[in-house]
Order: structure tokens, then sequence, then C-alpha cells
């Protein structure tokens, strides 16, 4: 395997995804992520030089609309599939501790 | 009569000529999902009351001369990632596994409009992400042709659905291939059109520059139809196209005189079941002897196309699905001290394998010191993939190859080995990161009556093309049959 990825590196990666793995999974995870980039290492077979990154076939604008509200007050309907919720409100833990 | 063994076109005419009732139509349907749910599990929610309700609705519109379409009063699966004002919508995942939506997709909406009865939701592989619905957290769904095999994904709930006649349509969404695939191991026909044709308004996005919404349907004919009433231009969806044309029925002709049809020598590759380049080569022929120009080509690139599509995909869905997070709707774990903790604990608890594959796969190419040579690497292959087809179309009408490299894998059989998994989609994936349509037809069986697909591909905006050359081979087998 030419990819070999490190404790820190999949822990860094768990950081950004919001993921935490039990140290059996952290093992699977490590060992997947160096198969799929091994595999995706194939690309650097392709010259690439010269060549602008597409991220959409067609010429994407952006859509302006006026300012002007056309949605009515969802809330009762929108914070019934909340977890926990109090005054309207969608309720979290404490984030400043 | 058995009314489920009509094509939806066939039964919304009996509606409309009132030889039908649409509560009798929603009545048969149900009848079937009864009858072969407990062995198939097509669905992941259905919702027997509401139909019915609606039924008489539609009916009522009907009889008062203000729903006159062809496809009003038929009964429709929906796939469900698409979400559905006060019904359950689950993407088959825990994560969302009491989520109920106060808004419907527009394109459920545009089949409302034209009165098709919704049945119920139907099940895929978690987030769209599999070839095989076994990835579901409601179970796996099961091939009607053979229940030891995989109906294929991830609209393996609605394509297994169609065939065995649990609806008389559905819709699916298609990001590498997940409407086609389906379709050709159910044996029933499938479109993805060309990448902003549909709105995405509603759909619960995995790759967002590749997803689409599609029909799954028994034959060309209720492709086109079904297309023609999904399509629309949405504001609400910022990448949806505004087109020239929406009349795609008006390609149902049996006519491919002088058409210039492509097949990739090199998807004439290993791992090609010598049995569906057979059907290939004699959907060619049918095709041929209709007076189509066949013609081998080098498409080129098309191993590269899986790498830079799971960059691409993965890359997109870690961004997209950072909205899971326990916090809006969905799951919540149960035990936690502070918000890192409860969004770490949330997700991890409620995403299943494939899905945290492809996250951290998707977080680790757009990190910062990968971006590069990962992400931009991808989409530079993207830009190269787009000017082979560019270069396909300017000589051809259509291609025309393989869906699948196989049949139907028999259940169980995929997942160890994701790798081999993703070569599967070798000739579905190009199309989406191309943004091009593609259709799968029925085209024969392989020696273990499992179904195999013909896939025809088009240049973007060509929709009509395909249709017309899938219905051309499509009556060639007809005849074939009489």
């Amino acid at each position: 395997m030419a990819n070999i990825i490190s404790d820190e590196t999949i822990d860094y990666v768990g950081i950004l995804a919001k993921l935490e793995l039990s140290p059996e999974e952290k093992e699977e995870a490590k060992k997947d992520m160096g198969r799929m980039l091994d595999y995706v290492d194939m690309l650097n077979e392709l010259d690439t030089s010269g060549v602008e990154p597409m991220s959409h076939v067609f010429p994407v604008n952006n859509v302006f609309r006026e300012d002007v509200v056309t949605n009515g007050d969802d809330r009762d309907n929108i914070t019934a599939n909340a977890p926990q919720k109090k005054d309207g409100a969608f309720m979290v833990p404490k984030t400043f501790v | 009569m058995d009314l489920m063994s009509l094509t939806a076109v066939e039964l919304g005419r009996k509606i409309k000529a009132k030889e039908v009732t649409v509560r009798e139509a929603v009545l048969a349907a149900y009848d079937k999902i009864d009858e072969k749910e407990a062995e198939l599990n097509c669905y992941v929610t259905t919702t027997k009351e509401a139909a019915l309700a609606k039924a008489d609705e539609v009916q009522a519109k009907i009889d008062a001369g203000e729903l006159t379409g062809p496809l009003a009063g038929v009964p429709v699966a929906i796939k469900d990632n698409m979400c559905t004002k006060g019904v359950l919508t689950t993407c088959s995942s825990k994560i969302l596994e009491n989520f109920v939506p106060t808004f419907t997709a527009e394109a459920v909406i545009n089949l409302e409009k034209a009165g098709a009865v919704i049945l119920g939701k139907t099940n895929m592989d978690e987030f769209a992400m599999g070839s095989t619905t076994e990835t579901s957290h409601y179970g796996a769904t099961k091939n009607p042709w053979n229940t030891k095999h995989v109906p294929g994904g991830s609209s393996g709930g609605s394509a297994a659905a169609v065939a065995a006649e649990e609806c008389s349509f559905a819709l699916g969404s298609d990001t590498g291939g997940s409407i086609r695939q389906p379709s050709s191991y159910c044996g029933v026909t499938g479109m993805k059109p060309t990448y902003g044709t549909v709105s995405r308004y509603g759909l619960i996005a995995y790759g967002s520059s590749l997803d689409q919404i599609g029909p799954i349907a028994r034959d060309v004919t209720d492709c086109a139809t079904i297309l023609e009433a999904i399509a629309s231009y949405d504001p609400k969806d910022s990448t949806s196209i505004k087109r020239d044309d929406y009349d795609f029925t008006s390609a149902l002709v049996d006519d491919v005189k002088g058409m210039k049809i492509g097949i990739p020598k090199d998807y004439l590759i290993e791992g090609l079941n010598p049995e569906v380049k057979d059907a290939i080569m004699n959907a060619a022929h049918k095709l041929e002897e209709k007076g189509a120009v066949v013609e081998e080509f080098d498409l080129s690139l098309v191993e590269y196309a899986i790498p830079a599509y799971y960059v691409i995909a993965c890359a997109e869905a870690s961004s997209n699905l950072a909205r899971f997070d326990g916090v809006k709707y969905g799951y919540r774990t149960p035990e936690y001290n502070e918000l890192h903790e409860m969004y770490k604990k949330t997700r991890s608890e409620g995403f299943g394998p494939e899905v945290k594959r492809r996250i951290m796969l998707g977080s680790f190419v757009l990190s910062s010191g990968y971006y590069d040579a990962y992400y931009l690497k991808a989409l530079r292959t993207k830009a190269l993939i787009k000017q082979a087809f560019d270069k396909a179309f300017s000589k051809y009408d259509i291609i025309l190859g393989p869906v699948a490299p196989t049949t139907a894998p028999e259940i169980g059989s995929s997942l160890a080995d994701p790798i081999k998994m993703y070569l599967g989609d070798i000739y579905t994936i190009s199309v989406n990161l191309a943004g091009l349509p593609g259709i799968s037809v029925p085209g024969g069986f392989d020696s273990k009556v499992l179904p195999i697909g013909v896939q025809m591909i088009g240049n973007c905006f060509e929709e009509k093309k395909i249709i017309r050359a899938a219905y051309a081979f499509e009556q060639s087998l007809k005849a074939e049959r009489i």
C-alpha cells in the first residue's frame, strides 16, 4: 500500500467530519482510506496541466430575486422535527462553558 | 384484468376512459404490496389512507375535466430521499428515522399536479451511497426476479417496486448510476435526464453537481411521459435549466434511419460479462436492421471516471451531510455533555459504515494540503472526460453500451470489497460527470434468467435522440416476442 494513513491523519479527519470512531473503526478507516487513495492516485497518470478544474458542466450563474418574503411562518411545523426545543426555538447543549 | 401489469400510460388511459376508477387502481397497487412486500421490502413507508383520500380527490378532478393528462390517477412510488410534506422521509438512514418534511420536492409536486397518486416511499442505499440497496438502515430490498440477488442501487426499492408491480411507476435519483443500474438489474426502464432538467429542490443532496431525479418505469413511453411531467425550470434550484423543449413524448417514433451510433471499444473490456456483451451487440444489430449506422470507437479515459467520481461525490457529500447534526431534525444521541460531543455521537450513531467512509474520504480530499492534489485533480479529470464525450458526440448521435458489467450479484457478495463494488459503476458514472442524459432499457436475460440492461447515452439536452433509439429497440424486441 502506497498511502499509509497515520493515527494523526485519521484523528484530524474525524474532527473535520465530526465523527467519533471506536479503536476498531479507526483501524478499519485507516485501511479503507489508504486503499481508496491508492486507487485515486491513478489520476496522476493523466497530464492535466493547463486544464481548468470543472465544477459544473454548464456555465452556472448566481440566481437573484427581489428580496421579498414569499414563504409564511412555519415555525411550529419546523420545530416539530427538533430533537429538543424550547419556546419555539431549537434547544442545544450549552456552547459557552 | 390485472391493472398492475399495465404500463402507467395504459392505466392512465383506462382511468380516463372510465373503465377503471382511481380508487380501484390504487387498491390494486396495495394488493400487490400486501402480497409481495414481506418478501421484497421495496418500501420504507406506505401511506394507504392518504393515497385513498387522494384517489377520490383526483377522481373528482378527472370527472370534472380538470385533470386530463396521461398520468392522472396512476399510482406512483417515490424514492425516500425526496421530501414529502407530512410523510416520513428517511433516506434509508437512522439519522432521519423520524424526519417529517414541511415541504414537498418540486419533482413530486409536478407529479401531484399531473394527478399521480403517491403510494409510499421506496427503500434505497443509505443517502443513495451504494449499488445494492443493502446499506439501508431498514433492511435490504430483494430482486423480484430472484430474491437471492440484489435489486441494484441506490434506487433499488423504486426499481424493484416497478418490476414487482407494487406501483405503476416510480421516481429515482441518479448520482453515479442509481436509476440506470437498478433498472438494468430489475428489468425495467430507467432514465437519467440532462443535469438541470428536473429540479433538485427537496431532493436530499448527496453529490449536488451530479444528482438528478428521473423516472423508473415499465417502458420507454412511460419514461418519456413521466419525464415530461416532472421536468421544469425551478428558480428554487440554482442549477435548474430553462430548456427549449419539454415535449419528450414527441420522440416516441420507431425510426432510427441514418442515426449514427457509437459503441466505445473501451467499454467492451475485461470484466464485462460475455452475456451482457452479447445483449449490447444484439441491440446494436437490431438498430442496424432499422437503418442506424453503428460503429465502434475509442472514447478514452473510461477507467479514470471512477476515481474522479469518488473524489468529487465524496467531497460534496462531506459538505452536504454536515447538516445532519442532531439539532434541527432527525436523530440525536441520548447521552452527551457538550455540543461537540453531541454532534460527534449523533453522527457516529446515526450514519452507517458506507456513509461514514465517504464522508471521511470527502473531508480528507477537501482538507488543506490535499485539496489541489485530489479535489482539483478530479475536477480537471472531469473536464477531460467532458471533452472526450464532446468529441464523441461530434461524430455520433448516441452512444450505446452496457449499464453494468454484470447482472445483479447475489446479496452479501458486494459490500466486503468497496473498490470492487465501485468498479461496477464504470459505465454509468462518466454520464453524471459530464451531465449527460442516459437511459437503461431491458435487453434480454442471462442464463440465470436475470435481466440485462442496455444503456443509451445522449449529448446534453438530446434526450429525444436516446428516447427515439430506445423506443425503436423496444419495438424490435416486442415484434420478436409476437
